[in-house]
């Protein structure tokens, strides 16, 4: 079990080393889902079954963008002459066009890219900063620990997408072209992220700094740098996979909502599902259904697919909230996995995790696989 | 201790938005820049103070706000604090009716899905829960004009009250900012109706966006309570399930819901902005994205302070009250 390959031995910690810690990023790999995936059982597989398919339906749109969509997101017309606005759906445009007479459906499927490279790159960018701010504030702490704690609490209290305008205004001005206003609106949701993933690695820094095998290496002289990035930080990320996927969806939910009140990318730039909904109100108004519909339902199916798969990997991390199983080697492997189960805890965490079981259970529990 | 913490936090989001706004430069250039020559900028800028150091413009910022003085809009000039008096009264009743409407379909839903847990009614309600989160509000809020204006007629489209009940209000000396109690003072059920009716739809979109938080908390809170001791005595004794919910599980599932009501704030906040705009509700959000359109960062610096600071002193007052209503959390 103990894998911990510092060469120190499992001082303190014997049983409790992440099966997955081997490599840097080993959580990213696809095996935490599929893991959950084979503990998941009856109403709860279903959600992050549905999930990851829409999801993963997302991505793929995404990828082949330039294959699937009929016409270019900024086209306006074909040698045979211009779209038109607002037609209404037809054999040429099967979506109908938009206001600005733009192919509704050109417009929705090169939203997924540019929402996916917002994603991508929100996440990447928070993930880098948050961890590298929680893991030097929690290791030095002192007078700067302080300060960006409470900093962080300050603008984790502040509207998300109040805090991702002013971003936006700072960075970009409020418009850019495609990359720069990809990068932009990114950045601007960073700002957003920065203080959850902050948090989070800087309390569980915090706990296992104090642990014996850290101890142990500093008595054996490795600097701090070594200390912090082979020792404290493999043992602290453990719980993000599980924010990055709650997050994704809240991602796509202020990309929309920066689009709607107009501070994305210029539409010629890129298509952008929220600032085409904000350029269909006064259509809507006029009974104009189809420019408001399908870019809404991509942002609803987008957001969707995330949160199922954000809920359900959280429902199958907390032992309060799993569906009860019977069999004990199901609750065994929770620990293992579940986000409670760190490296001193994971006793405690498979008496957590037997403890619905154990314990008097409702009326209905026999009935958890049907 | 909590008391004290909440000056450091207005403190550091004032200075967080100062520093934001102005770290890209003055918001003169930002309105105006293209539109005048260098040297008329120049003049514009010294004007308002804005080529003195940044640390005496903050301080004068800061000291402003404790007098009360936001800035002056660039785009309209008028003071930010007569634009704050004057539509946040419609965004907090919009806020109040959204609260109503979360509370009414989160609550009874949620006890619902804790007492059929893990079956298909649980199923189901967690679904809509999570679509309801997953929905942007300004598209919820789309697709209910499309059906229920456009398409059905039931409700106007936009606005907050129609032309007559406005000129009503007038007749009535009625300007308290807040519609309900105005068309109340106009004596006039048909204004009040009017109103509500206007009302309705914008309520409904950002009511149902939180009612899905409420809903899972509830449901939450209601399955932790359902499994702890004194709910399996009552169930020993053998008291129905339908009344373990009702008589002894819900009253302890409720405590985290003021809790929660408080850190929606700041999502209801924002998603009145968006809801606002769809609908031409004419409060605080819509203001905002107006003046964002035009590129008036000193009112939106104005209405952003004010929000955060809002938010914060919620988050505060929030904790004070499940203090004194939960006995067991005591600072």
């Amino acid at each position: 079990m103990a894998q911990l390959d510092s060469g120190l031995g499992p001082v303190g910690t014997a049983g409790a080393a992440p099966v997955h810690a081997r490599g840097r990023g080993g959580w990213l790999r696809r095996l935490p889902v599929v893991h959950q995936l084979r503990q998941s059982v009856g109403l709860q597989r279903g959600p992050l079954v549905a999930g990851l398919v829409l999801t993963g339906l997302f991505v793929l749109v995404a990828v082949l963008a330039p294959v699937l969509a009929p016409y270019d997101h900024s086209q306006l017309r074909t040698p045979e002459g211009a779209f038109g606005a607002q037609q209404p759906p037809s054999a040429e445009h099967w979506l109908g066009t938009t206001v600005g007479g733009y192919d509704v459906l050109s417009r929705v499927i090169w939203g997924a890219q540019t929402a996916l490279y917002v994603v991508v790159v929100a996440i990447l960018a928070s993930i880098v900063i948050g961890v590298v701010l929680g893991l030097v504030s929690g290791y030095f702490g002192g007078w700067l620990d302080r300060v960006l704690v409470v900093v962080a609490d300050a603008i984790y209290a502040f509207p998300s997408l109040l805090l991702a305008i002013l971003a936006a205004i700072v960075i970009s001005g409020g418009q850019a072209s495609m990359w720069g206003g990809i990068m932009a609106t990114a950045l601007s949701i960073t700002v957003v992220f920065v203080p959850q993933y902050f948090r989070v690695v800087r309390s569980e820094v915090v706990r296992v700094k104090g642990e014996a095998f850290v101890d142990a290496a500093r008595v054996l002289g490795s600097g701090h740098v070594r200390i912090m990035t082979r020792h404290v930080l493999r043992n602290s990320v453990r719980t993000l996979p599980l924010i990055v996927t709650l997050n994704a969806s809240e991602a796509i939910l202020t990309l929309a909502g920066l689009g709607f009140l107009g501070f994305g990318i210029e539409p010629t730039a890129a298509a952008e599902w929220g600032y085409d909904l904000q350029r269909s109100i006064a259509d809507v108004t006029s009974g104009i259904w189809w420019t408001a519909l399908f870019p809404g339902l991509a942002i609803v199916v987008v957001a969707l697919g995330m949160t199922l798969v954000g809920e359900s990997l959280n429902d199958l991390a907390d032992p309060r909230l799993r569906t009860r199983t019977a069999s004990a080697d199901v609750a065994g492997d929770v620990a293992q996995t579940s986000v409670q189960a760190s490296v001193e805890t994971s006793v405690e965490a498979e008496l957590k995790a037997a403890g619905p079981t154990a314990g008097p259970a409702g009326p209905e529990q026999k009935e958890d696989r049907a | 201790m909590r008391l004290l913490l909440i000056i450091p936090t207005v403190f550091i989001l004032v200075t967080t938005v100062f520093v934001l706004m102005r770290a890209t430069g003055d918001p003169i250039t930002a309105a105006l820049g293209g539109r005048l020559t260098p040297d008329q900028l120049a003049e514009r800028i010294h004007e308002a103070g804005y080529d003195r150091p940044l640390v005496v413009q903050y301080w004068e910022y800061l000291t402003g706000i404790f007098r009360g003085d936001f800035g002056t809009t660039l785009s309209d000039n008028r003071p930010v604090t007569e634009i704050l008096t004057q539509y946040g009264a419609a965004t907090l009743e919009l806020t109040v009716y959204a609260v109503v409407v979360a509370l009414v379909v989160g609550i009874p839903l949620g006890m619902l899905a804790a007492s059929f847990r893990d079956r298909w009614p649980d199923a189901v309600l967690r679904v809509l829960a999570i679509l309801a989160y997953a929905t942007p509000v300004f598209f919820a809020g789309l697709l209910l004009k499309l059906v229920f204006s456009v398409g059905l007629g039931w409700f106007p489209v936009a606005g907050r009250v129609s032309t007559s009940g406005e000129i009503e209000m007038a007749k009535a000396d009625a300007g308290s900012g807040f519609m309900l109690v105005d068309a109340i003072a106009t004596g006039d059920p048909e204004v009040v109706g009017d109103v509500l009716r206007h009302a309705a739809l914008p309520a409904i979109a950002l009511g149902l966006l939180t009612a899905g938080v409420f809903l899972r908390l509830v449901r939450t809170n209601m399955i932790g309570t359902l499994g702890t001791e004194y709910v399996d005595a009552a169930r020993s004794r053998g008291v129905r399930e339908s009344r373990l919910v009702r008589a002894h599980a819900w009253r302890p599932a409720l405590i985290p819901i003021i809790t929660v009501v408080g850190m929606q704030v700041a999502m209801l906040l924002v998603g009145a902005v968006l809801t606002e705009t769809t609908f031409e509700w004419r409060g605080l959000g819509f203001q905002l994205s107006e003046y964002l359109q035009a590129r008036d960062f000193v009112a939106v610096q104005g209405i952003v302070v004010l929000m955060a600071v809002v938010v914060a002193v919620t988050n505060f007052l929030v904790d004070v009250i499940a203090a004194l209503v939960d006995p067991r959390v005591r600072y």
